[in-house]
């Protein structure tokens, strides 16, 4: 896919409800293990609530996209993934402006301002167990991509595989923010929920720009 | 998992919906978004004295609201953080024009949500101060964790600050004696068995007959150690000591002390615990002029208990012992 649009951003969007919903167990069961078990629960409520907006709605622009699934998460999902995946879709939204359409280099544009909100938000840093652990690395692979000259699925498809690897890598941590903080060095041996989460909603997004 | 319940997903507004129409005299109850508010609200001229986090604290916080504590409450999913626009509702349902104090848990999750929240308020011209309560000794290293967690001091400080707001105290003096509240209590918690989260199903962790969770939280969540399961006397020292070692409390000190239950655990226990705590606390030569027993701030059925030692001067215990008139906690009315 050369560049995306509104709907297409849309149907990546209806998908990610999907992809959530079919691992909300997953992601319960991960966070039951070192936090309070509440994450799949809370991203299938604000991912369901997302699609019944996005279905009533007609949106001009990716931005406008971006913008309603910020705000339907931030007043859908709570704990603490609602404001940090609604800051990294306000931020993308901001960032991608008023485009019509979005090429490689814009989205790759979006992924770095999604990661910068949820820093701003979280205050984590690579190596605390959360989802920056995913974000990080697929941002590094989507800008590389976009630099050599890829296009929006390539970009996204290097993102993914990323943000697989990041996740991953959270297994071995010891957790230093969020809930599973407080379980010290019981926390490691756990793949973190919310680096999951990251890497499932970009292993989607991938296959929805094929 | 066998409870009284019709579908997990509704879990709190079903419940809601029974609170209001156990306190129709104390309670006005929104539900989109959801928010908890005194009957009488907005209260001209009085700081708007605002808590909140996930559901399945019960009492905490909805049963804390009526005159002398809560303005409103904001109950989250079961043991997930209100979102920003539950608590900017309640801003907006409350505000009497002398602003809002936000009294938040030190959890992740409701620090940003809360935080979020004051910016838009913010934005609508109400002066929003926030205070986050972070009284668990069982949190160390606090340098590499999210900090301590907000626990049963956060029951104490309502109530203090609540009978403060409704004396006239101003927005500036509310938020200060919030922070010497915050300042000067500690708390900690044990587990003997886990609870269900409706929607999960499943309990949050197993524990062996003959083991306990030392130090945990409100959230279900596991410990910071598990150990094998003494007898009360083994128990209750093993929550007070490293609270009384914390702050410290010495000598001399006069203190509130919570005894508090998490939901499972039945008062004969409770009070059994709360006598064991008396008397080491006399023992160190520890004053205790007030008291609360039973459970006030629970994780669902789990049993267990925690303690919550509150250093107490002459303000703090008139503040105490101010009217309070709401679901949970009722005197002097």
């Amino acid at each position: 896919m050369a560049t995306c649009t509104a709907s297409s951003i849309a149907d990546a969007l209806r998908s990610a409800a999907q992809v959530i919903t079919e691992h909300r167990d997953e992601l319960v069961r991960l966070d039951r293990e070192i936090g309070d078990g509440d994450h799949g629960e809370n991203m299938k409520r604000g991912f369901t609530a997302m699609v019944s907006k996005l279905d009533s709605t007609e949106l001009a622009t990716p931005g406008a996209v971006l913008k309603l699934a910020a705000s339907t998460l931030i007043s859908t999902v709570g704990g603490a993934a609602g404001p940090l995946y609604g800051t990294a879709f306000l931020r993308a939204a901001a960032a991608v402006g008023d485009a019509a359409e979005l090429d490689a280099a814009l989205v790759a544009k979006a992924l770095q301002a999604a990661l910068e909100g949820v820093v701003a938000r979280g205050k984590a840093v690579v190596g605390d167990k959360t989802m920056v652990d995913a974000l990080t690395p697929a941002v590094a692979a989507a800008e590389s991509v976009a630099e050599a000259g890829g296009d929006v699925a390539s970009v996204l498809s290097a993102a993914a595989e990323a943000a697989d690897q990041g996740a991953e890598s959270t297994v071995p941590l010891v957790a230093r923010k969020g809930r599973a903080s407080y379980l010290g060095e019981r926390s490691a041996g756990h793949l973190d929920p919310g680096a999951r989460s990251t890497a499932l909603l970009l292993r989607t997004f991938a296959g929805s720009a094929r | 998992m066998k409870k009284i319940i019709n579908d997990p997903a509704t879990v709190v507004a079903d419940a809601l919906r029974g609170m209001a129409a156990a306190h129709p005299d104390l309670l006005d109850v929104q539900y989109d978004p959801a928010v908890v508010v005194r009957a009488d609200a907005p209260v001209p001229r009085k700081v708007a004295v605002i808590s909140g986090g996930g559901s399945g604290h019960e009492p905490l916080h909805g049963g804390f609201v009526g005159r002398g504590m809560l303005d409103a409450a904001c109950p989250g999913a079961v043991f997930t953080s209100p979102t920003p626009d539950q608590v900017q509702a309640a801003i907006t349902r409350t505000d009497g024009g002398a602003g809002a104090l936000l009294i938040v848990k030190n959890y992740t999750g409701d620090v940003l949500n809360f935080e979020t929240a004051a910016e838009l308020a913010a934005m609508e011209g109400v002066e929003v101060r926030s205070v986050v309560i972070d009284d668990d000794v069982a949190v160390k290293d606090s340098l590499y964790t999210a900090g301590r967690r907000g626990v049963g001091g956060t029951v104490l400080l309502e109530k203090i600050v609540g009978a403060a707001a409704e004396r006239g105290v101003d927005l500036d003096g509310c938020e200060a004696l919030a922070r010497r509240v915050i300042g000067q209590v500690r708390s900690m918690g044990l587990a003997l068995s886990a609870c269900t989260v409706p929607h999960a199903g499943e309990p949050s962790f197993t524990l062996a007959d003959d083991e306990m969770e030392l130090g945990i939280g409100i959230h279900g969540e596991p410990g910071r150690q598990r150990v094998p399961v003494g007898p009360a006397s083994e128990l209750v020292p093993a929550l007070l000591d490293p609270i009384l070692e914390d702050l410290p409390f010495t000598e001399g000190d006069r203190v509130l002390l919570f005894t508090n239950g998490m939901g499972g655990t039945p008062l004969i226990e409770l009070y059994l615990a709360h006598g064991i705590a008396e008397e080491l606390l006399a023992a160190r030569g520890i004053v205790v002029e007030r008291r609360l027993v039973g459970p006030y701030i629970t994780s669902l059925e789990m049993q267990g208990m925690s303690l919550t030692v509150l250093k107490l001067d002459d303000e703090l215990i008139d503040l105490w012992d101010a009217p309070v008139h709401t679901p949970a906690l009722r005197w002097g009315v």
